[in-house]
């Protein structure tokens, strides 16, 4: 077995066939994301500077703390991520989340999350990998058929 | 540019080994340039390049730019997505199956 470093800069992406205003209302309102994104919900105003919460649908606990960076509807969204559900993800410092949204022909619409500066973030890049898969599985499922992942 | 979502794209581009191995050399350390992935093959760069195409046309691999480099990236996402369609699905009936096969023997005990 090859022993491998988390990547500092790691790219998931996806195709969906939905509008890049779908996708991106699927990432910004918590009707969608509690479907999807392991049921949280994200409180903030999702204007630049603004702080970015991510919380358990009941509010029982925070998974997710960080700022917004960047917002261009429907194409764009950039935040700093620290991971609150681990302690020792939760001690290291924030990395910084990308979502991109191109749209394709035929309907089809690119999705790419660029989770990058994770250097001094060793534990959130081990930990973030299958649950990017989890989550943009999900958000394709949810907007192609209306309904979430099984399991 | 027309995108495939099928998963035709991505059972080809797994049927062979060489994209396989590129695929294993970008999960070891992501981020790699042409040049850094050739240095491991036994291949052209003109082959190597082909593969990655096939791996980039399947959603495998994306590619950034970093300065005036273009970096290749393993992007894990349609082979989760074959998982969830073709292996998951049948791994539970298996396993139901079994379960099923459990319950009837022991009633019958």
């Amino acid at each position: 077995m090859t022993t491998t470093t988390a990547q500092a800069t790691q790219v998931y992406q996806v195709f969906i066939k939905a509008t890049p205003e779908a996708i991106w209302d699927a990432i910004t309102k918590p009707e969608f994301t509690a479907r999807y994104f392991y049921g949280s919900i994200f409180d903030t105003t999702w204007e630049p500077g603004a702080p970015l919460a991510g919380w358990a649908a009941d509010r029982s606990q925070q998974y997710v703390d960080g700022e917004i960076l960047e917002v261009s509807p429907p194409t764009r969204l950039v935040t700093t991520w620290r991971a609150l559900y681990d302690a020792e993800t939760a001690a290291e410092p924030h990395s910084r989340v990308t979502w991109e949204i191109e749209p394709g022909e035929d309907g089809v619409t690119k999705l790419t999350v660029i989770h990058d500066e994770l250097e001094s973030a060793p534990m959130t890049a081990a930990n973030v990998a299958g649950g990017w898969m989890y989550v943009l599985s999900g958000l394709k499922t949810l907007l192609e058929t209306g309904e979430p992942l099984a399991g | 540019m027309v995108w495939d979502v099928d998963d035709d794209r991505v059972f080809k581009a797994l049927a062979d080994p060489t994209r396989r191995h590129l695929l294993d050399r970008l999960y070891e350390r992501d981020g790699r340039t042409l040049t850094e992935l050739e240095s491991e093959l036994e291949m052209t760069r003109f082959g190597v390049m082909k593969h990655l195409r096939v791996l980039e046309e399947a959603g495998l691999v994306t590619t950034r730019r970093s300065g005036r480099e273009k970096l290749h990236f393993l992007n894990p996402v349609p082979i989760r997505l074959i998982h969830d369609r073709w292996i998951d699905k049948y791994r539970e009936r298996r396993v139901a199956a079994l379960a099923d096969l459990k319950t009837e023997l022991e009633e019958s005990a």
